[in-house]
């Protein structure tokens, strides 16, 4: 009896890692989808993504380019927060990933002051550390925003949030609870632009309550993230933030300094240079509402710029 | 946590304003009392109809008894996310947390009406009938008196629940001390969601603790036990001149 449950063990556990060696196509953090038989042991890059969609296509696309350098990639996806693929950057486990400028050069450096693109961006390579390095930033942005219907932007003829100067106190806002008492909120919006809106209502982050409620009427306006594929898709419009009360969140490969070499930073600086915020939220879109696979997106991509 | 708590409760700043307690208990007690009025209004007749008739008893517990199982936060979701479009200001934020509340209320208040009605010595029943009681005499004089200790369990116990669930109206952009919990949890203000909780049991133990106040003053007390056991004991009746029934003098 005993012996025949120990077998049993031993081949559900093979059975187990044979699957495992198949790998899927899917976002499974524990397949470990190697395009070459090397893996990262042997002069290859290993590429790692948080889990969320927007970081795993962002990863799926720098993997596709280096493989068209004819580097060997091999795929960690969806590892977690920064909290957990950071310490893996520094232990070896992955060598690539892509982040955002304006929380990772706060992650390392809880005093970065900067809230524009180019300011953050110093900032980030400063704060650093030896062993990693970011490379070029592109301009794609994924960060909150203030988002109003198009119809409503228009009559009150808003295109920034420094227009609504005098409209506010006839606007409901909602966002996140947290947005009354931060300053990316209501004292935010208080002290940035001098404005005082009609009523707050706590809704959710960028999530289907405010989206919701900024369909139907409920808020005026509404937080929502830049990349978000519903901004287009529902006829809104996010105002444009030239004070820069949202730090600057462009998209930027962070990489292990001892991994990189010339062809690797000229292939993730030119899917850089070609992504932008709306290219991402249509690729985000077919991922997240069009349900395609991560990969097949992020190749589509690619071959259309020249890049895979 | 605890220094913390007592700092939070007595910082005057968070006693004033929209989003101070007393704002916020208002909201919460407001929230309660409609939704607690809509479902008693309903649940008690319908229970009160089952108990006198015993028909549509399998249907009604096993309604109840399913309703039971509803999810209140996902059906919260469900009808805000259906309901925002279809109505404008702040009723669409309130009518989804009542509709919640109220489906949350109805199981345990109709079974306390049912179960009461139904529990009935049917020799009182038996002995109004036989006295010329028409069925709604029968139901609003003896049925219903009988009935007060358990239809009152029904009440408390879904007070209890609907002071509890209320809460979760503070996910979806209402008020109420939620706001405590769920602001404080996404600032990570612990102090303030302790207190939110804090004062939500204190609302949940006031009230109930109010309820049985009433329980005690409109149940009579030849049904409590506080007065005589209850059990096989005869209590002797006697015919006063004009007609009506009264209870023996004691002895």
């Amino acid at each position: 009896m005993k012996l025949s449950r120990i077998t049993l063990t031993i081949a559900t556990a093979a059975a187990l890692m044979t699957t495992a060696a198949c790998g899927n196509s899917g976002g499974d953090p524990l397949s470990t989808k190697s395009s070459s038989s090397g893996g990262s042991a042997a002069g290859g890059v290993t590429v790692g993504s948080a889990d969320f969609p927007e970081s795993a296509l962002l990863a799926e696309i720098y993997a596709g380019a280096l493989e068209a350098k004819g580097v060997k990639v091999t795929k960690k996806l969806n590892i977690g927060a920064r909290e957990v693929y950071i310490p893996a950057l520094q232990d070896g486990s992955i060598d690539l990933i892509p982040e955002y400028t304006g929380v990772l050069a706060q992650y390392f450096d809880k005093n970065a002051k900067a809230t524009d693109a180019d300011g953050v961006y110093t900032e980030l390579k400063a704060a650093v550390p030896a062993t990693l390095t970011v490379l070029d930033k592109s301009a794609a942005e994924d960060k909150d925003a203030l988002v109003m219907k198009k119809s409503k932007a228009d009559e009150l003829g808003v295109k920034s949030i420094a227009d609504l100067q005098g409209k506010s106190k006839d606007l409901v806002v909602g966002g996140p609870p947290e947005w009354k008492t931060r300053l990316t909120g209501i004292p935010g919006f208080k002290k940035i632009y001098g404005l005082e809106f009609k009523q707050f209502r706590p809704l959710d982050a960028g999530g289907p309550l405010t989206l919701q409620a900024l369909k139907s009427g409920q808020i005026d306006a509404g937080d929502l993230f830049t990349t978000d594929p519903s901004i287009a898709a529902n006829d809104l419009v996010a105002l444009e933030d030239p004070k820069n009360m949202y730090a600057a969140q462009n998209v930027v490969p962070l990489i292990t300094k001892s991994k990189s070499n010339p062809t690797i930073e000229g292939a993730l600086n030119a899917v850089s240079a070609k992504l932008d915020t709306a290219t991402l939220a249509a690729l985000v879109k077919e991922v997240v509402a069009d349900k395609k696979d991560a990969d097949v997106v992020a190749k589509e991509f690619l071959s259309k710029n020249n890049l895979g | 946590m605890i220094p913390g708590i007592i700092d939070w409760l007595t910082d005057p700043a968070n006693w004033s304003g929209p989003d101070g307690v007393p704002a916020h208990l208002f909201e919460h007690i407001w929230y309660c009392a409609l939704a607690l009025l809509v479902a008693a209004a309903v649940a008690i007749p319908v229970g009160l109809a089952i108990g006198h008739t015993g028909r549509g008893r399998f249907l009604a517990v096993n309604l109840a008894g399913a309703a039971r199982a509803i999810p209140s936060l996902g059906l919260l979701f469900v009808l805000v996310l259906w309901l925002f479009p279809k109505l404008t200001g702040d009723s669409a934020f309130l009518v989804p947390t009542l509709i919640v509340l109220v489906v949350l209320a109805i199981p345990p208040i109709m079974a306390g009406a049912y179960a009461g009605v139904e529990g009935v010595d049917p020799a009182a029943r038996d002995a109004a009938l036989g006295m010329g009681m028409t069925g709604g005499q029968v139901l609003r004089k003896v049925e219903v008196p009988c009935a007060l200790p358990l239809i009152f369990s029904g009440l408390r116990s879904a007070t209890l629940q609907v002071v509890g669930t209320a809460t979760i109206a503070a996910v979806v952009g209402t008020g109420g001390l939620g706001r405590f919990l769920i602001d404080g949890q996404k600032v990570q203000d612990f102090p303030q969601m302790a207190s939110g909780a804090l004062l939500v049991a204190l609302l949940a133990l006031g009230l109930d603790l109010l309820l049985a106040l009433v329980q005690r003053g409109v149940v009579s007390p030849g049904l409590t036990g506080r007065t005589v056991r209850r059990g096989n004991t005869p209590v002797d009746v006697e015919i006063d001149p004009a007609g009506r029934t009264v209870d023996a003098p004691a002895r």
